[in-house]
């Protein structure tokens, strides 16, 4: 019996050993896709592309709100994040970025895809181009935090012979790079699609917003780094010659025009000026000002958490929120409607606390882009008031007020307890409550659920839009000489604010184009770059200690001080009953506890460090200044 | 038998001491220690505003010891000894660097073996002169002059003068509790400029406070200071 079993058992050892070995191994992998499989077909292709946008760097954005607080424009109310107030000088490496395996990818990406036989020439063309614009915008991001960097354009591969020194470039000059990405932007134009209502995608509207945007950076770097001569390197690996500004503002005023002729337009939908400009940011439904945007969308797995970081604390759908906290420094830049600057009046000549009858009023006749950018006491949000209020205050300057979010004392004497202190703060250096007595209202969504942690919110992120891009035009003119065309533009934007006296050509002064920047794109990832190509970075964040009157004189000069975040606080007022001022409101001016330190941007913060492992293993790779 | 626990815990800690000398490196144990001068006069500086970069060449992967420089102008590291190229980057320090006739260039060698004291000569654009601050009541006042040491073309012009107090022994444009400043255009004679500045309500009360004068030089990233001088109120 034995017998037949190892006979069969046999018979089957022999079977199996005349299998095509080949075919019998080489099976088809069910859990990768395999090169061919993915660069044949149109809609892998095209997910290894979106895989690519979705990595897109931004240093500031709503996907990373605490870097909001780096600067002046806000006070970070998170107990992890006070040490930003805290420290004086910004590291060296501070928004630094050197992401060749990023770059590698695009380049990889774009060699395969010129490869491919299975796409139609058409779209071959169209991803191409995408590629490229991507290339480019990181390597604009590139050179605008740390320089010149190698250009490297094809897939670098180590032959594993030992000696990797071929691998190694050296840095390139600024502006070879800035010209790169200009050059590149001008070839894939044409490819690009010309339509408006494609946001997340490359488009000839993002193309040449993106060229706009990057000739001005070099245009200024130009003009305004003779200033500093400190800044730069004697191989121009950072720092661009003054004689090539004028072509460079040319170039950007060029295209910037050219994104005029696309059909893009200022947002312009609701009647109240301020509920408009704060739809701006939210409504994604046909909006004719965003250019190009990180896009995120519900229940897809890219949602965006800014909501739920930043809700005010009272309204908040989660026991968190209310993080940034507008700075005062940023409100009060927020000029008047007869186009003047001036301080919040909170205190009349002879130091006397100025009384109103509701808390907004103090903010009467702003610019209403503040209503926009940021919640005021007094306002809404979600159809609830806010309830920022610091707590009562006696005629003879004593508060009483409450260490708990809407936290309660007996006031009156009566035996019973009233509420003294709003459901949103502020309390001194209570994280998520409004320490500075505001909350950011830009690119907050209104949706609901938007702020629970199981539902987060779609609003898109606009890397580009159109007002930025008439602001470019404007200060491309400005610079030129040609102040007509920059006043036309800059009132453009100005009109669409709402503020509807116009600036004339006397008027438009680099301070002007500075504080127009600042109020129109606060939060929107400009303020670092814009302060570093003016070269007003380590003049603005100079180090020095500020005070209130410091804070309050100087207001819409570009070159005015603003090293620490300062907040303001409303309290009621608390007189006798029968006083007609009896809950009137007051304000006063508070610099927030944990702000302990003024920033310094020192000049070595100019160009972000390149660090020591990469300059070891490669000795071409020059070190960046003042470091 | 509590005997035999006590031998086992000192067997372990025995063992648990020894094994650590073998894992450990040795200590830096040389003293680098010195001012920043001209002439010999410490040149006071900012806290923490001007450093120095040590390298010590040789070893595969490059990166500098950061030295930061006191306020009074004196810096001090812990090292092995080594050669070390002493930098102070062009852009740190209200001064220059004078050029070193060994190197032919801004570096300098130190050649550390055991402790040491080693002053760096520089070549500040002022120097502060005669310094004196006192106070009547609140009411702190200084008297000081200013010498401009580089006179050629890499003079640099006075952007302003600042009169600072502090509670605590830092006093600088980014740690003080009071200050005020003139305008370097308004300065009319440069060899006696007076300032005075009113020390607010301090929160935890103190009888004195310190202070010290900083000058501005325009185009220089860090400031020049005297030395921190304390007033009794």
């Amino acid at each position: 019996m034995k017998k037949y079993i190892y006979i069969l058992l046999a018979g089957l050892l022999a079977s199996s050993s005349g299998c095509n070995d080949d075919e019998f191994l080489d099976k088809e992998p069910k859990n990768i896709l395999l090169e061919e499989q993915v660069w044949n077909d149109e809609t892998l292709v095209l997910s290894v592309l979106s895989n690519l946008y979705g990595r897109f760097p931004d240093y500031q954005s709503t996907d990373a709100w605490a870097n909001y607080a780096a600067f002046d424009e806000a006070f970070a109310s998170a107990a992890g994040e006070y040490g930003r107030h805290q420290n004086v000088d910004y590291g060296y490496g501070n928004w630094s970025i050197w992401d060749y395996g990023y770059i590698r990818e695009i380049n990889q990406f774009i060699q395969k895809c010129e490869a491919s036989t299975g796409l139609s020439a058409e779209t071959k063309e169209l991803f191409l181009a995408e590629a490229r614009f991507i290339r480019a915008g990181v390597y604009f991001e590139h050179v605008k935090r740390m320089g010149g960097v190698p250009l490297i354009l094809e897939p670098l591969t180590y032959d594993f012979s030992g000696d990797p020194s071929y691998l190694r470039y050296p840095r390139a000059k600024e502006y070879e790079v800035y010209d790169f990405v200009i050059k590149e932007l001008e070839e894939i134009k044409p490819t690009l699609p010309a339509d408006v209502n494609d946001k997340a995608r490359a488009t000839q509207g993002a193309a040449l917003a993106m060229e706009a945007r990057a000739a001005l950076y070099a245009a200024s770097i130009a003009k305004y780094g003779a200033s500093t001569p400190q800044v730069s390197l004697p191989g121009n690996e950072v720092g661009i010659p003054a004689d090539m500004a004028t072509s460079y503002y040319q170039t950007a005023l060029k295209a910037a025009q050219e994104v005029m002729t696309l059909g893009y337009s200022l947002y312009q939908k609701k009647p109240d000026l301020g509920e408009n400009f704060a739809s701006l940011f939210y409504d994604k439904s046909s909006n004719p000002e965003a250019i190009w945007v990180e896009d995120y969308k519900l229940k897809s797995g890219k949602t965006v958490g800014f909501t739920i970081d930043n809700q005010p604390r009272y309204q908040s759908e989660e026991q968190q929120g209310g993080r940034l906290n507008p700075s005062l420094n940023l409100v009060q830049d927020f000029e008047k409607m007869d186009n003047t600057f001036a301080p919040l009046p909170v205190m009349d000549a002879s130091g006397n606390l100025i009384h109103y009858t509701n808390p907004n009023d103090l903010f009467a006749g702003r610019d209403p882009r503040l209503y926009g950018t940021v919640i005021l006491p007094g306002t809404q949000f979600k159809g609830k008031e806010v309830d920022i209020w610091a707590g009562y205050m006696r005629p003879d300057g004593t508060i009483i007020t409450s260490n708990n979010i809407g936290g309660q004392a007996d006031i009156n004497g009566d035996g019973q307890s009233e509420q003294v202190v709003g459901f949103s703060g502020p309390i001194n250096a209570l994280e998520y409550t409004a320490q500075t007595g505001f909350y950011i209202r830009k690119y907050l969504d209104p949706a609901a659920g938007s702020g629970q942690i199981g539902t987060r919110s779609e609003v898109w992120f606009m890397r580009y839009r159109y007002a930025e891009v008439l602001l470019n035009a404007a200060e491309a003119a400005f610079e030129l000489g040609q102040f007509e065309i920059a006043a036309g533009y800059m009132n453009q934007v100005r009109a669409r604010a709402g503020l509807t006296t116009p600036l004339t050509t006397a008027d438009i002064t680099f301070d002007r184009i500075v504080h127009e920047r600042r109020v129109e794109l606060a939060f929107e990832g400009h303020q670092l770059f814009d302060m570093k190509r003016w070269r007003l970075a380590h003049i603005v964040f100079n180090g020095s200690r500020m005070t209130v009157s410091d804070l309050t004189s100087n207001i819409g000069k570009a070159n005015k001080t603003s090293t620490m975040p300062f907040g303001l606080w409303p309290y009621k007022y608390l007189a006798d009953p029968n006083n007609p001022s009896n809950n009137d409101w007051v304000f006063q001016i508070v610099l927030p506890g944990p702000v302990t330190n003024p920033d310094r941007f020192r000049l070595g913060n100019y160009y972000s460090q390149i660090g020591d492992d990469i300059i070891s293993n490669n000795p071409l790779i020059v070190r960046q200044p003042n470091q | 038998m509590k005997d035999k626990y006590f031998l086992i815990i000192w067997f372990a800690l025995g063992i648990g001491l020894a094994s650590c000398d073998y894992d450990n490196f040795e200590a830096p144990e040389s003293m680098l220690q010195g001012r920043i001068v001209y002439n010999g006069e410490p040149i006071n500086v900012g806290y923490n505003e001007v450093n120095m970069q040590l390298w010590e060449p040789g070893w595969q992967l490059k990166s500098a010891i950061n030295v930061a420089v006191d306020q009074d102008g004196s810096y001090g590291a812990l090292l092995f000894n080594a050669p070390y190229k002493l930098v102070i980057q062009t852009a740190q320090g209200p001064f220059r660097s004078i050029k070193n006739e060994v190197t032919q260039s801004d570096t300098i060698i130190v050649d550390l073996n055991g402790n040491q004291t080693f002053d760096i000569e520089v070549m500040p654009y002022y120097m502060i002169r005669n310094v004196q601050i006192s106070n009547t009541g609140n009411d702190v006042a200084a008297n000081f002059g200013l010498e401009k040491i580089i006179t050629d073309v890499n003079a640099k012009d006075v952007e302003n003068v600042n009169l600072y107090i502090n509670k605590t022994m830092f006093v600088d444009r980014a740690n003080n509790i009071a200050s005020n400043a003139l305008a370097g255009s308004s300065i009319t004679d440069m060899n006696s400029i007076n300032m005075s500045v009113t020390v607010p309500t301090l929160n935890t009360a103190q009888s004195y406070v310190f202070a010290r004068v900083g000058i501005k030089i325009a185009g220089i990233e860090d400031m020049l200071y005297s030395p921190i001088q304390k007033i009794q109120l």
